[in-house]
């Protein structure tokens, strides 16, 4: 956990003001409670380090970051639920296993949908 | 990063090149290869890396300066070690995540299913795969007129006695496919039908000839028609139009018929009919035709080979 300028100072590429517009953008959003500094989680730090990659490195504009985001944060939750998916089917039986690997060789192989 | 990389090759530019072209490689090459934009690539991240210190050095003109006079080398030179997002992102053991509408996190492995199927199930009713119809594809064969005028067609398609409605817009192309909405297989527990493909099969016509806008149709004239000239009728998309031939004209000759072509799609115009004379002789030999050429032939000789080489 981490305060606001310790954040500054581990990631060394963002400073106080520009941390805070992105807070209010909601890009990230540390845990606040009222009257105190916002606390960053190691997610949020990550996160914070991403954003900087992506604005001055990758040169994504102010107004295209909120898209990036949201589609990088599509892309983990659906990534997040297939583990989900995964580790249910990895509990089934060997053929239920195989049997839904053999479905998705299928339409793998048709190109198109299980239907 | 060790300490003999060449940090001009790792980056993939020349020792010469300017501050901006590094910062354009580098951008180029951290879109493509920041592992957080690729979750899914675990051994990317020692490449993103490599580049990455590369780049710390390269793009500061004083530190590029001492190291191309080798006065530091490529070691030690890394960012303070980064930990990726994704480590943190996918790691269903965190206790809070970045989630947009659509699938936040409360609602689970239900409404992730729901939304993969298709709409959403109530809660009390289980998991219903609600799902849309498959989509279908066909070929069509299209008469030429039907394709060069549009036409609404009901047609039968698949073995399984399926009718599809379609309009067929005036000027399609030959193999030009047609998409009809709603018109593929049914859906699944409500959802919505797919959607059927028609690829167009222009079938030839006896003889008009389909060249891009225009068409091309050779006309057979009668010799007085060709020798003497005269107003005929000539077939033409829209039906028989009257159109004058000059007197005096030969097998070739080629006539335009502004705007009796097909319809543009984009441009809304219409292209031109091209007509080719075909001079043709009387289907039986004819006498008195016979003895009046032979006459005319004594003091009219003219040799129509003339141009032609190695006679």
């Amino acid at each position: 956990m981490k305060t606001l300028s310790e954040v500054v100072v581990v990631v060394g590429r963002v400073d106080r003001v520009e941390l805070t517009r992105w807070i209010e953008f909601g890009w990230v959003h540390p845990e606040t409670r009222p009257g105190t500094e916002p606390v960053f989680s190691d997610l949020d730090l990550a996160r914070v380090c991403l954003i900087c990659d992506l604005r001055h490195d990758l040169a994504v504009e102010e107004e295209t970051m909120p898209l990036v985001l949201s589609l990088l944060d599509q892309l983990y939750e659906l990534r997040r639920q297939m583990k989900a998916l995964t580790g249910a089917l990895r509990q089934q039986p060997d053929e239920v296993q195989r049997a839904i690997m053999d479905l998705i060789e299928t339409s793998r192989r048709r190109g198109g949908s299980l239907g | 990063m060790s300490n003999g990389d060449d940090l001009y090759q790792v980056l993939g530019v020349s020792r010469t090149a300017s501050q901006d072209e590094i910062k354009k490689r580098y951008r180029a090459l951290a879109k493509e290869l920041h592992p957080d934009l690729n979750p899914g690539k675990p051994d990317i991240e020692e490449r993103f890396k490599r580049i990455t210190a590369a780049y710390d050095i390269l793009s500061d003109p004083e530190r590029r300066g001492r190291y191309d006079r080798g006065e530091i080398d490529a070691s030690g030179q890394e960012r303070p070690d980064q930990r990726f997002y994704r480590e943190y992102a996918e790691d269903p053991s965190a206790t809070r995540f970045y989630t947009r509408e659509g699938f936040s996190d409360d609602e689970g492995l239900h409404a992730f299913f729901s939304d993969l199927f298709g709409g959403r199930a109530g809660r009390g009713e289980g998991m219903r795969m609600r799902a849309r119809g498959a989509d279908v594809s066909y070929t069509l064969p299209v008469d030429f007129l039907e394709a060069a005028k549009g036409a609404k067609k009901r047609v039968t398609v698949g073995g399984d006695q399926q009718t599809i409605d379609l309009t067929i817009p005036a000027g399609v192309r030959d193999r030009q496919t047609l998409r009809l909405k709603g018109q593929g297989m049914p859906g699944f527990e409500g959802g919505p039908p797919g959607d059927a493909y028609v690829e167009v099969h222009i079938q030839p016509h006896a003889f008009f000839e389909r060249k891009d806008n225009d068409i091309h149709l050779e006309l057979p004239v009668s010799l007085a028609e060709a020798v003497l000239g005269g107003r005929i009728q000539v077939p033409t998309i829209d039906g028989p139009v009257s159109m004058t031939v000059p007197k005096g004209s030969n097998t070739g000759a080629t006539l335009r018929l502004r705007g009796k072509g097909i319809l543009d799609a984009k441009s809304r115009q219409r292209g031109d009919q091209y007509v080719r004379l075909k001079v043709v002789l009387p289907k039986s030999p004819d006498p008195e035709l016979e003895k009046l050429v032979e006459q005319w032939a004594k003091s009219h000789a003219y040799d129509p080979r003339a141009d032609m080489e190695g006679r």
